[in-house]
């Protein structure tokens, strides 16, 4: 028997009536999470997409109390970096949580994009929402390379100097480019200043627009799943998708459960290991930036290295930074690269196992070989592995729609 | 399951393949050795504090350290750092800074003694242990040192340690030094020497991060917070997919 309502509930309802009849809130929620059916055997690989928004909205947050105190001035820019570590209250912690945001960010988005390689999610009908993804991506390392630039230390400042001279091998418009990039004949304080308005606003706006559809394209088809089968094809009496379950609470208890377990190793790095080796801090942005002194060993931070060993493995800077380009556009054209007739890894041959391994360790290695010293035998090293990570896409386009697979159930299996 | 084992095991595998690479590249010249320091160990930053003052600041700043916040992470009151600590007439909130000016530091030494704030994370605390015992009398009659050759900066703690010179052996033609010698006796045991310097570095690895004692003690908190926070969410998680098969 239903208790008769009390007054104060039946206000609260008059209210939420009031609201959705002038903005449409409980459709948004009901479209969005109740009544968004998603497949039900997701696994480790599935809470990364909304880890990667936990650290989105989590690098927003922190960022705006480092503004609070960060000075964007090439005299201050490193003194006001250190009074947040010393002097703001619990701003060391503040600057840890983002800088260590920074790498978890990658890693994560890193893992996200590995999975849809596992299960073919960027196949047709989510072609766009991988699109999206990639862009996502882009304008990630924009905005990672432009804040790393930001506590203006040694590699802050010479890390920076190699990325924007890269741009001075483009024929012709190149010198002017960099010059234009600067703002300045070096890197300087008009550099920072503007390096700082992009860092902090104007990528920040791009991401979250292009998060937004990113999301919007996910609803649309709904996620992919590691059969790679579409649940949708297959509804009962009630219209919904027989393999799937709404969205909320299902996924998102699931998910809470994933935070948590996101958080533990997230706050082991920041309170126990925040330099991670000099991995995500390292030891020469300790020294404030020097145009006087070069550092010996420039290199970038560890998630660009991949792409810096494949524009260190050629001799030609023009033809370098052409094929440093290629490695990350070419990842826009996989969801047409890859022409198998199924989706998930779990369904396809051998073949494929062994190309994505491959791929994989092709990047790993890359990303280690980026970091390092540079001694010949490394560069002969870079070269095979550049030619392993461009040979998955040639491979994958040609032998994709000939390699053995495996008959693909009808339901999910769990 | 099997398979998310196996997913878990290739990623651990890869972390730590990263990782054990970035360990061996974080590793110096031949001359570094373990120092043996213990961020813990408050009496020996205190001891190294009073070295840092006396040795240090003449000629090298710490200008992002503050001397009160020295006495409260060091337990030491105000009136001893002001009585131990300071010697210019700095104020109890100002920073760790010196009298010498830059440029002139510049025409005395060839280049300005770089301020110490952060030296311990620049350098890590085992290098710096090393160069404070590598300084060495050359042919020339000078100072120098086996991890920063033909450095500007003199042995200021030599009345400590004594004075070192180099033992030379060859490899492939070349004279290498294989160790340091030491000519004449210090105020200081050898061993005496590597506890001061131990205990200096102590107090650089604390001035590097004076809240590194205080992040490691949230920590734990943290973490133990955390680990029931995932238990609760797993039970209930667990409840809600119970209906689902």
């Amino acid at each position: 028997m239903a208790k008769p309502a009390s007054n104060f509930s039946r206000r609260m309802n008059d209210l939420g009536n009031w609201i959705d009849q002038r903005l449409p809130v409980s459709a948004f929620w009901k479209a969005t999470m109740t009544g968004y059916y998603a497949p039900k055997n997701f696994n480790f690989w599935y809470y990364l997409g909304s880890l990667a928004l936990l650290v989105l909205v989590m690098q927003i947050l922190t960022g705006i109390f480092l503004t609070m105190h960060y000075k964007p001035s090439a005299a201050e820019a490193f003194a006001s970096v250190e009074y947040i570590m010393r002097d703001v209250e619990w701003g060391w912690l503040i600057r840890y949580m983002h800088s260590t945001g920074a790498s978890f960010f990658f890693i994560v988005v890193y893992l996200h994009m590995f999975r849809s390689l596992l299960y073919g999610s960027h196949r047709a009908p989510r072609e766009l929402l991988w699109v999206f993804g990639m862009l996502i991506y882009l304008c990630l390392m924009a905005e990672a390379f432009f804040g790393y630039v930001l506590p203006w230390g040694q590699m802050s400042y010479w890390g920076a100097q190699v990325i924007i001279n890269l741009f001075g091998a483009i024929p012709v418009i190149g010198e002017p480019l960099t010059e234009w990039i600067r703002g300045d004949y070096f890197i300087s304080d008009a550099t920072l200043n503007r390096f700082f308005a992009l860092h902090v606003i104007a990528l920040p706006l791009l991401l979250l627009g292009l998060v937004l559809l990113h999301l919007v394209a996910l609803r649309e088809n709904g996620s992919n799943n590691p059969d790679g089968i579409e649940i949708k094809k297959n509804k009962g009496e009630d219209g919904n998708p027989v393999d799937g379950i709404p969205f909320h609470p299902y996924y998102t208890v699931k998910d809470i459960f994933g935070v948590a377990m996101f958080l533990l190793i997230f706050a082991f790095v920041i309170f126990f290991w925040p330099e991670a080796g000099g991995l995500f801090l390292e030891h020469d942005n300790f020294v404030p930036a020097d145009p006087l002194v070069t550092p010996e060993h420039i290199k970038p931070v560890w998630y660009f290295t991949p792409y810096y060993a494949i524009l260190k493995a050629v001799p030609d800077k023009l033809m370098g930074v052409i094929l440093m380009g290629l490695a990350v556009v070419i990842l826009f054209f996989l969801p047409w690269l890859d022409r198998s007739p199924v989706k998930s890894i779990r369904y396809k041959g051998i073949g494929y196992k062994l190309l994505l391994a491959m791929f994989a360790i092709a990047f790993v290695r890359l990303g280690m070989l980026g970091m390092a010293e540079g001694t010949p035998a490394q560069t002969i090293e870079m070269r095979v592995w550049t030619f392993v990570y461009f040979g998955f896409f040639v491979l994958l386009f040609f032998l994709s729609p000939k390699m053995k697979t495996k008959p693909v159930p009808e339901r999910l299996t769990h | 399951m099997r398979r998310s084992r196996l997913t878990f095991a290739a990623l651990a595998a890869t972390a730590a393949l990263v990782f054990s690479h970035v360990a061996l590249a974080a590793g110096g010249g031949g001359y570094v050795e373990h120092s043996g320091v213990n961020t813990r160990d408050v009496a020996a930053a205190q001891r190294g504090a009073k070295i840092f003052v006396n040795y240090c600041l003449s000629c090298h700043s710490a200008s992002y350290m503050r001397y009160n916040r020295l006495a409260e992470d060091l337990g030491l009151s105000e009136e001893m750092v002001m009585q131990n600590l300071m010697f210019s007439d700095a104020k109890i909130g100002d920073t760790m800074d010196i009298a010498m000016p830059a440029a002139k530091a510049e025409e005395w030494f060839g280049k300005a003694p770089p301020d110490l704030s952060l030296i311990a994370r620049s350098r890590g605390v085992d290098w710096l242990y090393s160069y404070m015992k590598g300084f060495y009398r050359d042919e020339t009659g000078g100072w120098n040192n086996l991890l920063l050759p033909n450095a500007a900066m003199p042995h200021v703690l030599w009345q400590l340690q004594g004075i070192q010179e180099p033992l030379y052996h060859t490899v492939h033609g070349e004279d290498v030094i294989e160790k340091l010698v030491l000519v004449e006796p210090g105020e200081q045991t050898e061993d005496e020497y590597a506890h001061t310097v131990r205990d200096l570095v102590t107090f650089l690895d604390y001035l590097s991060e004076p809240s590194k004692l205080k992040r490691k003690s949230v920590g734990i908190w943290v973490m133990l917070f955390l680990a029931f926070f995932a238990f609760l969410t797993y039970l209930l998680k667990a409840e809600y997919w119970r209906d689902v098969h």
